[in-house]
């Protein structure tokens, strides 16, 4: 995988459209333990090839986030969302 | 054939990802043949209830939580797993799972039921709203799903007329001697990143092959979530709904209130032209009608206040509000997701606080049970009424507020901030060096609300809280009555008899105690019924002044109260509303839902404190003013 060429989901503006490359939770940016937080965002439906699409932002620091994964929509933290590597 | 598998009821289980519809499915299958009761030594509700098949055979269904994996991480995902893996000592595994799914929404049920098929019972996939599925053109090819996935596969559509015939249909068969296929071997292992992964884009794959989604999604639901998730406009949304919820409580109630109320004083006037003067006279008309009428005139408000909460729910509203309030709460160390217990507490602390187990954090969960008791439960709202409408002059301020529910505006407004700053407080102390666990939550389509679910939802509440009504607060009514009326005053005395009796000397023990916040030995004694149900201290006023002052004083107890307490003396009862631990069956929930006596002690502690510091303050601040 090519460094750099993705964008982290937690640092997607509103209205960003794409898929997800990776999930990678070793950056340490959510409270939960890696293998964790990347169980909970596959039972979510954040599977690599997913589409994505920003939805709606929190009112205060943007955050959280409402992402539309394929056909479902699911609010999550921006940290949490570090996790999701994006293109 | 086999007699005893014939008269013996079989059992299945109800499992689905949440917002499936899976309890709309439970109550349109099971009516009111409901029981709700706990599984043992956990705290989770097992709900379930009997159903007949078309042909008459008995079904007993299990309700289970929802959940999106058997890998457990909250209480109620435990139970979920337990049940289905039959862990539970006393309970065989279920005859059959009936695994619901959203028909419009497959993604992530389909990975479920990969996941269930390991655990080897026999399988039925619903896919339920499939009204909905096909309005908005989602092609489903339901034989193709059944062999992909190796599950037979039926439809439902929980909340229409007729809606699960299909589904009866085929649990008749499945009901039928030798219906039912042979359990296979159970081979469930908690699945790792790459089990999960696997499953997925198996799931996926059969949804490419047997699922043909419309071009364009739902646009209903993403156009009204531009408002309604409006970082300005969604917030002002928000709380214009609170504040409608609250003005509705407090005015839509009036007119059947007044009949309750009239109809209660009607029967306490029938019983004196039917009985002689005397005791049993008393105790009827001041112990039991005056007791029970005083506390069943706050149902109306009770069933407003659950009807917006089970409306919004059933909307698909309330994970939008935890959104929505994320952000807020979490900068008071709260989780967005405590934003649906804490504002099920507006009704009640004990649905509120059982409904932590949401939260699967321990530390965000028991934050949230330390201050859910702080929210304004409708048993304070007989209180609060009775203290406004006999303090606070019914006009109107800025051209069309009433005053009066702007008053009870600002205590339920009070009753938020100090929550917030509690469990502020309670991060700061307890829990400085803790990260912040994380928010994660799928925000469903908007549903319209079916009417018959939500009568189903108030059936349900109204039946708690009349059995509440006439079980404990009958029983506290009671024990008052008898403390304020024996002993009975000495032969020949002419002042009010509840002078000599025990109820005054326990008010009057704890009056020093209390008369520094401006209480008088009456709302002491008031205060110890109180501990039973908060309500029952209006109950309690009515008994004390009533005795006291003659029969006619209990049909106009805010009369008489605004005729003995000071301002001061009404605020301050008003302000320790807000703050005292008034109430045992919370208290009670609090120890069983934390599992120990300490954050009980905790809760009431420090509850206890706040309520004597507030109502202190207020009441030497009113006097102050020259309102003592």
């Amino acid at each position: 995988m090519k460094q750099g060429e993705g964008l982290l989901l937690g640092h997607a503006p509103r209205g960003f459209r794409g898929h997800i490359e990776a999930i990678d939770c070793g950056a340490g940016y959510s409270a939960l333990p890696a293998g964790e937080l990347e169980r909970r965002l596959i039972e979510l439906g954040f599977t690599e090839g997913s589409s994505i699409e920003i939805l709606h932002e929190g009112t205060f620091g943007r955050d959280p986030i409402a992402v539309r994964v394929n056909n479902t929509t699911v609010a999550l933290r921006r940290r949490e969302a570090m996790a999701i590597r994006v293109v | 054939m086999n007699v005893v598998a014939e008269t013996q009821a079989r059992r299945f289980a109800l499992i689905g990802t949440p917002n499936s519809g899976k309890t709309a499915l439970f109550n349109a299958l099971t009516g009111s043949r409901q029981k709700v009761a706990n599984y043992p030594g956990v705290t989770v509700e097992r709900k379930s209830g009997a159903l007949r098949t078309p042909s008459g055979r008995v079904v007993s269904l299990v309700d289970l939580p929802g959940t999106y994996s058997l890998r457990a991480r909250s209480p109620d995902e435990e139970v979920t797993r337990d049940v289905v893996l039959g862990r539970f000592v006393a309970e065989p595994p279920p005859d059959l799972l009936l695994c619901v799914a959203d028909a419009t929404n497959l993604r992530l049920a389909l990975r479920l039921v990969l996941e269930l098929k390991r655990v080897g019972r026999p399988l039925l996939l619903v896919l339920n709203m499939i009204d909905i599925a096909k309005r908005r053109g989602v092609e489903i090819d339901l034989a193709r799903l059944s062999a992909e996935l190796g599950v037979p596969v039926t439809t439902a559509a929980a909340v229409r007329r007729g809606g699960t015939d299909e589904l009866l249909a085929r649990l008749d068969e499945l009901t039928a001697p030798d219906g039912l296929p042979a359990a296979g071997a159970p081979d469930w292992q908690v699945p790792s990143t790459g089990d999960l992964r696997a499953a997925q884009r198996e799931a996926d794959r059969i949804i490419k092959l047997a699922v043909r989604l419309p071009p364009k999604p739902d646009t209903l639901t993403a156009r009204l979530d531009t408002v309604l998730l409006h970082p300005v406009f969604g917030l002002i949304f928000l709380l214009a709904l609170l504040f409608v919820m609250f003005q509705g409580v407090f005015s839509w109630a009036q007119p059947l209130m007044q009949l309750i109320s009239g109809g209660f004083d009607a029967l306490g006037g029938l019983a004196g032209t039917w009985l002689p003067e005397g005791l049993l006279l008393s105790f009827i008309k001041d112990g039991v009608l005056a007791g029970v009428g005083s506390v069943l005139v706050f149902l109306p408000q009770i069933l407003i206040l659950f009807l917006f909460i089970l409306l919004l729910e059933d909307l698909g509203y309330m994970a939008r509000a935890a959104f929505l309030m994320d952000r807020i709460m979490g900068g008071a160390g709260l989780h967005g997701r405590a934003f649906i217990p804490l504002l099920s507490s507006f009704a009640c602390a004990i649905p509120g606080i059982m409904a932590t187990r949401v939260i699967d954090n321990p530390r965000d969960r028991l934050t949230t049970i330390l201050v859910a008791p702080l929210m304004t439960c409708s048993a304070r709202i007989p209180v609060y009424t009775l203290i406004i409408s006999a303090f606070v002059p019914n006009k109107t301020v800025l051209g069309y507020l009433g005053l009066q529910g702007l008053v009870m505006f600002g205590l339920y407004a009070a009753g938020i901030v100090s929550a917030l700053a509690v469990s502020a407080a309670a991060k700061f102390f307890f829990w400085r060096d803790d990260p912040t666990p994380p928010f994660m939550l799928e925000l469903p389509d908007y549903k319209l609300p079916r009417p018959r679910s939500v009568l189903m939802g108030l059936y349900m509440r109204i039946k708690m809280f009349l059995t509440r009504a006439g079980t404990t607060i009958f029983s506290m009514m009671v024990l008052i009555w008898f403390l304020a009326s024996f002993p009975r005053p000495p032969a020949g005395v002419t002042g009010p008899a509840i002078d000599y009796s025990v109820a005054a000397w326990l008010g009057r023990v704890i009056e020093p105690v209390l008369a520094p916040v401006g209480f008088n030995w009456q709302i002491s004694v008031a205060l110890i019924p109180g501990m039973a149900a908060r309500e029952v201290a209006v109950a309690a006023l009515g008994t004390v002044y009533a005795i006291e002052g003659g029969k006619e004083a209990a049909q106009q107890i805010g009369q008489t109260l605004a005729q003995h307490w000071s301002l001061g003396t009404a605020l301050a009862l008003l302000v320790w509303y807000i703050f005292a631990p008034q109430c045992a069956s919370t208290l009670a929930v609090i120890k069983r839902e934390t599992g120990s006596w300490r954050w009980m002690a905790i809760t009431f502690g420090y509850m206890l404190a706040l309520a004597y510091i507030a109502a202190f303050i207020t009441y030497h601040v009113a006097v102050a003013f020259g309102a003592g």
